[in-house]
């Protein structure tokens, strides 16, 4: 998958669970949660969207891993080629 | 002993001590009125005088008082300064044309040559189961009269002090005091004495609601602030004390501050001291009102004699709470 | 006959707007049922029916606004049910009529309705004309429905935030009402409510260890948030204290049933607090599974009456993610509402020795009326104690 459609395909999630701030905004380096007001219970629904989309099991103790649009697309593109 | 200790003393003996202060001061000062010598007095406020200070100065008088009122009056214009103690408001009405028609008017009609420098004491308001005879309040007729200066004591500290401040005045003043605190206690400073009687006081600040009373009203709205208090509502108490000429500034000032007013009054309703207060709070205040003025007065009836009918008649404590609470919350 | 009448979502809650009917006369309806739509300040309400029995009358129409306690329908009870037969009768028909007429004198002031006349007090009046604060768009909260001036500041407060729009027009309205559902409880809360307040520190690194290993074993959809301890532990915690589930009105009453409310805040600003019913009696994975069904629809502004009315003491996890530390504001009658902050490491002594913890402040805003200091600090040693067992959650 393309870089760009990856973001798109994240940005679109994120979207639905925060639909009052501009995805557009989102710095690649910038924390997720912060920029978009996450919480706990938000940032679930967002993990499980992810776990639909690109089909990936993310374990909880990966959370860490993924608070900027740059680190976790790193991650999802590792995960996905693993899971193939 | 220092400015700041205080005694516990009875409305009765805060009376007591300020007449025999004002004897002793002035030679010129004498107490009249019906057993107030040998009786010591109906309500024992003069009990022991008679004895100190002889029969010049005690001075008991037939049951006719639009005669011995007469005479005080006459003793104040021939240079005394008499003391008059008409035993109840009641009794009063039978003076009332020596009162009107010569205390309140000779500076008037002598184009300002004569001064009446007398004292009129008079217990008003319900006293215990003592029947419509005896337990009404007049305050609003006598507020009514120009010439007149109506004080009403609603604490110990105004019992105790007024009287020595009237004694002072060139012309006549006729001061309210109250059956049912006679036997009440409260604490006063130790060295006590003359009060203005020219203004208003605060007795409690608050922020929420004026209360504005006199007489018996006071106490019963300071134990009713303590019980809004717990709900939060912070009330603020003004004690009239000067029922003529009524101290429009600190009533206006607090309406102004706390947006809401509640009058608290035994006498009742109809032309009343109340009617007057809310007349002057539509007139100066009018646009820092947030809610309706209300007002609490006597019921319109005789005072009754069973204990229930007479208590049910004159607003008491928790119908304060309750006017508050409905002002505040209305629901 | 049972008369279902418009219910109160809340101390705050003056009328609301029949939206729509979902029964019609003759419809049966057993406890628990939806029978309505009620546009109210928290949006639209779903309102269940308690009674079990079959619709006579619906009495107020769709699109009407009526005060709380008004008889909405009349319901014939089930055991009568033999008698339905007769609701088309004359008898129960003029019966209703007449009882209408009757509550005629009893609303003396509908005279002054027609007239154009708006009952507002003139520190309020002057108070709108200084702000400039069209008021005929207030909905006054005094005496007798009158603007006083409460209203007016909230008004000003309102226009401050109004540049904070929100897509479609229902919701932005609800939205408002949310703000001013919140700024008459609050208000409320604080002029009456003597608050008192208690802190402690919970070392929650086993609470922490047993979900992450917990959370391992199962599937992402199941998996469970640290939020559903701390409900577990406080739904427990109150049953060991239960002084502080009770509501405060005219003296204390004691709730035998804890409902948690649980605070979830809006996006766009503002707070709904949908119960969560005897949080004691669920099973951790039934808390979530209920979390998962509210906080959406809470979001949404699409709760049930009784998700609104049930709670008995509330619960603000409002820290997580953010601040350390949070202190409540009671919502009348309740006496008392925990606030959790932020878990993060800290510092910890123990046994004479320092290392780091996972750490999570909890705040227990009490009413003083309703209790005192030593069972808030025993309720708080209770919820302390749960935290540290949490495999018996």
């Amino acid at each position: 998958m393309k870089d760009q459609e990856l973001k798109t395909t994240i940005l679109q999630l994120l979207s639905k669970i925060a639909p009052d701030i501009d995805p557009q905004e989102l710095e690649m380096d910038a924390n997720i949660r912060e920029v978009f007001g996450i919480d706990s219970f938000d940032f679930l629904q967002f993990i499980i969207g992810l776990d639909e989309e690109f089909g990936i099991t993310t374990p909880e103790e990966d959370y860490g891993k993924i608070t900027t649009l740059n680190t976790l697309m790193a991650y999802l593109k590792l995960a996905s080629n693993k899971q193939v | 002993m220092t400015d700041t200790a205080t005694l516990k003393i009875t409305y009765r003996e805060a009376l007591k001590q300020g007449m025999h202060e004002a004897l002793i001061n002035n030679e010129k000062v004498f107490l009249m009125g019906e057993d107030v010598g040998r009786y010591g007095g109906a309500f024992a406020v003069s009990k022991g005088f008679l004895a100190e200070f002889g029969e010049d100065r005690i001075m008991d008088v037939p049951l006719s008082e639009s005669g011995f009122v007469g005479a005080g009056i006459g003793a104040a214009l021939a240079g005394m300064r008499p003391i008059v103690e008409v035993m109840t408001v009641n009794f009063s009405l039978l003076a009332l044309d020596q009162i009107i028609n010569n205390a309140a008017t000779l500076l008037h009609m002598s184009g300002g040559q004569i001064n009446v420098p007398v004292v009129i004491r008079m217990n008003s308001g319900i006293g215990n189961q003592l029947a419509a005879q005896h337990s009404h309040s007049w305050e609003p007729f006598y507020a009514h009269i120009p010439g007149l200066k109506i004080v009403s004591a609603g604490t110990h500290e105004d019992a105790r002090g007024m009287l020595l401040t009237a004694l002072e005045s060139p012309d006549p003043v006729v001061i309210f005091e109250y059956t049912s605190l006679l036997n009440m206690e409260s604490e006063i400073r130790s060295g006590s004495g003359a009060v203005d009687i020219d203004k208003a006081k605060i007795r409690r600040e608050g922020k929420d609601l004026s209360i504005i009373t006199y007489g018996p009203g006071v106490y019963k709205a300071l134990a009713a602030a303590e019980i809004l208090a717990s709900s939060g509502i912070d009330v603020e108490i003004i004690d009239l004390r000067v029922l003529n000429p009524i101290d429009d500034d600190t009533i206006i000032n607090s309406v102004v501050k706390t947006h809401r007013a509640l009058i608290v009054e035994e006498a009742w309703r109809s032309v009343s001291i109340s009617s007057e207060i809310i007349s002057r709070i539509m007139e100066n205040a009018f646009y820092s009102l947030d809610a309706p003025v209300e007002r609490l007065c006597g019921i319109e009836v005789p005072i009754p004699y069973p204990k229930h009918l007479e208590d049910a008649s004159i607003p008491q404590k928790q119908d304060i709470v309750d006017s508050v609470l409905k002002m505040i919350q209305h629901d | 006959m049972i008369e279902f009448t418009m219910p109160s979502l809340g101390a705050d809650m003056e009328d609301g707007t029949l939206a729509e009917w979902r029964v019609k006369s003759g419809d049966f309806v057993k406890r628990g049922d939806i029978i309505a739509d009620v546009d109210t300040q928290k949006g639209l309400i779903e309102i269940e029916v308690f009674d079990e029995g079959t619709i006579h009358e619906l009495i107020v129409k769709e699109g009407e606004k009526v005060p709380v306690g008004t008889v909405m329908a009349t319901i014939i009870p089930a055991q009568e049910k033999i008698s339905a037969d007769v609701k088309t009768a004359p008898a129960p028909a003029s019966k209703s009529k007449i009882k209408k007429e009757s509550i005629k004198p009893a609303v003396k002031r509908v005279v002054t309705k027609g007239i154009d006349h708006l009952k507002i007090s003139p520190l309020a009046k002057r108070m709108a004309v200084e702000k400039g604060i069209d008021v005929s768009t207030i909905k006054g909260s005094g005496p007798q429905g009158s603007i006083v001036k409460k209203d007016i500041d909230l008004a000003v407060a309102m226009k401050a935030e109004s540049h904070v729009e929100v897509t479609g027009g229902k919701k932005e309205r609800a939205a408002e009402g949310v703000r001013a559902a919140i700024a008459s409880a609050m208000s409320r809360s604080n002029r009456e409510i003597p608050h008192f307040y208690l802190e402690t520190r919970i070392d929650m690194s086993k609470a922490l260890d047993w979900l992450s290993q917990s959370n391992k074993q199962t599937e992402l959809k199941d998996r469970l948030l640290s939020v559903v301890l701390l409900i577990k532990a406080t739904a427990k915690a109150i049953r060991e204290v239960p002084a502080v589930n009770a509501y405060w009105k005219n003296g204390l009453e004691l709730k035998n049933v804890i409902n948690i409310g649980f605070a979830v805040s809006l996006r766009e600003g503002g707070v709904v607090i949908p119960a969560i019913p005897e949080a004691d009696k669920k099973s951790l994975n039934e808390l979530m599974a209920l979390l998962n069904d509210l906080i959406p629809r809470a979001r949404a502004l699409q709760l049930r009456s009784s998700e609104l009315s049930q709670s008995t003491i509330t619960l603000t996890n409002i820290g997580e993610g953010s601040t350390d530390k949070v202190f409540g504001i009671i919502y009348p009658p309740q006496v008392a509402i925990i606030g959790f902050g932020n878990i993060v490491e800290e510092a910890w002594a123990e046994n004479g020795a320092l290392s780091t913890r996972p750490v999570v402040h909890v705040t227990l805003a009490a009413d003083h009326r309703a209790i005192d200091g030593y069972l808030g600090g025993r309720f708080l040693m209770a919820l302390k104690k749960n935290l540290q067992n949490p495999a018996a959650l």
